[in-house]
């Protein structure tokens, strides 16, 4: 990649015995939204701070905007908008006021940079003299998103923005972030919920401090490398039991209201694997070929990460 | 920039009901308790009288001081052997003594003795009885003159008992100005500051503009005023409500109050460095501040009275040296020439805790 | 579809709770049948945590008749609370505790006696395959195994409703399955699974939703009827549909 805009290398950090990340490397392009996707426990928060210049690496290293985050954090944190995982808002400040000191101490005002945030700042504007503490999930995120904003930064850093935060905040949440990489700034998001990737123009799945995979989102779930098939019956508590037993069972889990399945036999088909089950005395069963998401991926990878 | 963040500093404390009731309810209910503590003590205090002359003089200074309010009369002694049995039986706080032939020596060298013996166990109230003591003598003095133009001259000799240096003496406001000003400014900002950890807000403020030093200044600034507002308040008080002589220069007590406000500021910020919760900040402050400054700066406990290891240990608490700058501007109406040594140390203790919490102030987390 | 034959084990008949001018809970009914998952979903703030803390006994209703396990919210709180379970993402257990202690201390608030509670938790713990880590403390052990572990202690007194409040926030997505086949477990023994969730997939694994919005619930059926009704393919929309057009004008 030329001039990236982040640039991670080997980056490693640890607590104790516990290795929080593990030999990172990526690199993350200008105006790109880019997504960490894993659970908790996945490093996600540690690498955060690490490209905030709040913490120092073990060994590695990672360049914001060509400065390296140990010896240019000066300059590194004039020109990053950082949100970390708890919304760091002033609880006891009103929306305004919030909003007002997070410029000021940026050496702006929110006048001058008022376009800036004023897509997401429309949202809460009514509620502007309400306490940030009384304000709802979705709207201290908002808040947060717009205090992050508000100095013009070139990067923005966004640990876990949609974390507790309700599904139909989260969708408004992600076409904001949307809106602000078509403005040429690079997003940089963790979050924990896995159909959220599709919405990055690239991720990197992680678990247990490591790397799963770097991709676009529509490259990981083509690389799946199953077929998968999405199967249903009137009894869904036996049909999993069951299909775990089959012979030639790679995987099979619960997805949504259908059991998703993939089998080591790469000649299984649908009507192959109904007439089995049917076999087995299941009633209304439903078997369809489905393309996986970035879910399946992940639970794929998480296993054969855990079998290796 | 540095005046959003004062704003803001403003907003958090008038925003809290605890904090203000900590900052401005805290002092004058201290002031009010120690103070009304101590006088209550001077109302009908039981004495004795050892009265070797029983004349007409004695006996009128014996009735002018029974009228006073303050003293009664638990027993007439008839010999100097029963003094100490009185004050160990704690039957009495204080015993006054008239030599022979009292009347006598007045009208011939126009001079007599009165002794006042106080039980300085509990030196603030002994003080404050002699002092009555002698004022009562010295009015009667002054009935006595105007009638009979002769120069006349009681000496008063008083005695502490068990405490003989009555290092106590007005205590309550020099000690309770320094607890005072060490809290508000050393717990407050080591709070304020472990909320912003606590609550996240201080990744974003160090990820910003703002350098290190800046955050600092921005977040002692609001409590260097309100503890300055607060010396004032109970400096106010102690002249109105206890009638606490101020004898010296009220603008060197000022300064001297600010280098131990920021003295005490820079332990608060060194404090936050260690603490990642409101709690441990806070209890760190109570154990590692308060209690040391209560127990072992002479407030409470005279250090004279305390094991030589608990004395030198007393060297290194900031109060102690601030208490006796007090007392010598309030009670002594000293100069700085007499306590120079005193506020070197003190701004040498400034300096270091300045640099240690600048340089424990961490530009990153952990 | 089921709830007919199943004896109801919570009825909500007019739940009302206000809090000075602010509804919280405006006017809810429904009923939830005993071995039933019941989703309780909701925007944030829209009312899920109030609703919650009545039926668990901890707050009064403002008026409405409410019935937990057979018992009245405003005066048996007290039977309420031994005949449920509660476990959230945010408290679950002692971290500086170590596994054992943790069953041993809950199990003792609920007054089982100490043979019990062993026996309790050493069946629990050999079926999570846990048994080995039983003398470590919480703070050893990843957040995947805690909830699971959470999860037990709240059932340890064998109760007959068990309370999930976001029970899966941050867990990845293998646990979380295995979460989840530990609540059809319980179901299939017939105790009643009344759980929220911000992962729209896990409410496609309940037997019937609730959606609340702004303090009333919106809808409430199965996820395959709600999903028809609406007219979309998932859960995930069905959720946005309901709650997006009241979501602009809400704090």
């Amino acid at each position: 990649m030329i001039n990236p805009h982040i640039h991670i290398e080997g980056l490693t950090k640890s607590y104790g015995n516990e290795k929080a990340l593990k030999a990172l490397s990526v690199d993350i392009a200008k105006g790109e939204l880019f997504g960490f996707i894993g659970p908790d426990g996945a490093g996600k928060t540690t690498l955060f701070r690490l490209l905030a210049t709040l913490l120092l690496p073990d060994s590695g290293s990672a360049e914001v905007l060509g400065y390296d985050t140990v010896s240019g954090y000066k300059e590194i944190r004039k020109q990053i908008g950082y949100m970390p995982g708890k919304f760091s808002l002033y609880q006891d400040l009103s929306v305004e006021e919030n909003l007002n000191f997070f410029a000021g101490i940026h050496g702006t005002t929110l006048q001058e940079n008022y376009h800036l945030v004023q897509d997401i700042y429309q949202h809460i504007e009514p509620f502007k003299n309400r306490r940030a503490g009384k304000l709802s999930g979705g709207m201290k995120q908002k808040l947060a998103l717009s205090c992050a904003l508000i100095h013009q930064p070139k990067v923005l850093l966004l640990d876990e923005p949609t974390t507790g935060v309700d599904a139909v905040s989260r969708q408004e949440f992600w076409e904001m972030l949307k809106n602000l990489k078509e403005k040429g700034i690079t997003v940089v998001v963790s979050t924990p919920y896995m159909d959220e990737a599709a919405l990055c123009d690239r991720v990197a799945l992680m678990q247990k401090g490591s790397v799963l995979k770097i991709n676009t989102p529509q490259q990981i779930t083509a690389e799946f490398g199953h077929a998968l098939f999405s199967i249903r019956s009137d009894t869904m508590f036996k049909l999993l039991g069951d299909l775990l037993q089959l012979e030639n069972t790679h995987a099979a889990f619960r997805f949504g209201d259908t059991i998703h399945f993939t089998s080591h036999n790469k000649e299984e088909t649908s009507q192959s694997i109904a007439n089995n089950l049917i076999a087995q005395g299941h009633h209304n069963v439903v078997v369809e070929p489905v393309l996986p998401t970035i879910e399946d991926c992940f639970i794929l990878l998480m296993k054969m990460e855990n079998n290796a | 920039m540095m005046k959003g963040f004062i704003v803001k500093e403003f907003l958090h404390i008038f925003r809290d009901r605890r904090t203000m009731l900590i900052l401005f309810g805290m002092p004058i209910v201290q002031v009010l308790l120690f103070g009304f503590a101590i006088t209550n003590e001077i109302n009908n205090a039981q004495i004795a009288i050892l009265d070797h002359s029983k004349d007409n003089v004695t006996t009128a200074i014996t009735a002018k001081m029974l009228a006073s309010g303050y003293f009664q009369l638990n027993k007439q002694l008839e010999s100097s052997d029963q003094i100490a049995s009185v004050f160990q039986n704690g039957e009495v706080k204080e015993v006054i003594v008239f030599e022979p032939d009292f009347a006598q020596k007045i009208s011939k060298n126009h001079t007599a003795k009165v002794q006042i013996i106080t039980d300085a166990s509990d030196p603030n109230s002994a003080n404050l009885l002699a002092s009555y003591t002698s004022a009562i003598l010295m009015d009667y003095v002054g009935e006595f003159s105007s009638i009979r133009p002769l120069p006349v001259n009681l000496s008063t000799q008083t005695s502490m008992l068990y405490n003989p240096e009555l290092k106590g003496v007005f205590m309550f406001v020099p000690g309770t100005i320094t607890i005072l000003l060490m809290l508000i400014s050393a717990m407050m900002t080591s709070i304020s500051i472990a909320r912003e950890k606590e609550m996240g807000t201080m990744e974003v403020l160090l990820v910003s503009h703002l350098k290190p030093l800046q955050i600092i200044i921005g977040k002692v600034i609001p409590y260097i005023l309100l503890s300055f507002v607060n010396a004032l308040v109970i400096l106010f008080l102690a002249a109105t409500v206890f009638h606490m002589p101020m004898n010296g220069s009220m603008i060197l007590l000022l300064s001297e109050s600010m280098l131990f406000i920021i003295m005490a500021l820079s332990m608060g910020i060194f404090i936050s460095t260690i603490s990642n919760t409101q709690q441990t900040a806070m209890l760190l402050s109570m154990f590692v501040l308060m209690l040391p400054t209560i127990l072992l700066s002479g407030f409470i406990f005279p250090i004279e009275n305390m094991p030589v290891p608990l004395q030198l240990l007393s060297n290194i608490m900031p109060s102690k040296w601030f208490i006796i700058i007090v007392k010598s501007i309030m009670l002594k109406g000293l100069g700085i020439a007499y306590f120079w040594k005193e506020t070197i140390i003190l701004a040498g203790m400034m300096s270091a805790f300045v640099f240690l919490s600048a340089k424990k102030f961490k530009i990153r987390l952990a | 579809m089921i709830t007919k034959q199943r004896p109801p084990v919570i009825q909500v008949q007019n739940l009302v709770k206000r809090f000075g001018n602010f509804i919280a809970n405006d006017n809810l009914n429904f009923d939830v049948a005993q071995g039933e998952i019941f989703g309780f979903l909701g925007a944030n703030g829209a009312g899920k945590t109030t609703a919650i803390k009545i039926l668990c006994g901890l707050m009064t209703p403002t008026s409405g008749q409410i019935s937990v396990a057979g018992f009245d919210v405003y005066r048996q709180t007290d039977q309420i609370k031994k005949q449920i379970g509660y476990m959230s993402q945010k408290f679950s257990m002692y971290e500086d505790l170590t596994v054992k202690e943790n069953f041993q201390f809950y199990g003792g608030i609920y007054g089982l006696s100490n043979i019990v509670i062993r026996e309790r938790t050493a069946e629990m713990l050999d079926k999570l395959q846990m048994s080995g880590i039983k003398n470590k403390t919480l703070n050893e052990i990843p957040l995947g195994w805690k909830q699971k572990l959470a999860f037990s202690v709240a059932m340890i007194h064998r109760p007959l409703i068990v309370f999930l409040d976001e029970p899966t926030g941050g867990v990845d997505p293998i646990t979380r399955r295995q979460f989840w086949e530990m609540i059809y477990e319980a179901a299939n023994n017939g105790i009643t699974v009344f759980v929220t969730t911000h992962y729209m997939d896990e409410a496609e694994y309940c037997e019937r939703v609730s959606i609340m919005v702004d303090g009333r619930i919106e809808a409430l059926d199965t996820p395959k009827n709600l999903r028809e009704q609406q007219g979309v393919s998932s859960m995930n929309e069905v959720f946005i549909k309901l709650a997006r057009k009241q979501n602009l004008n809400n704090g």
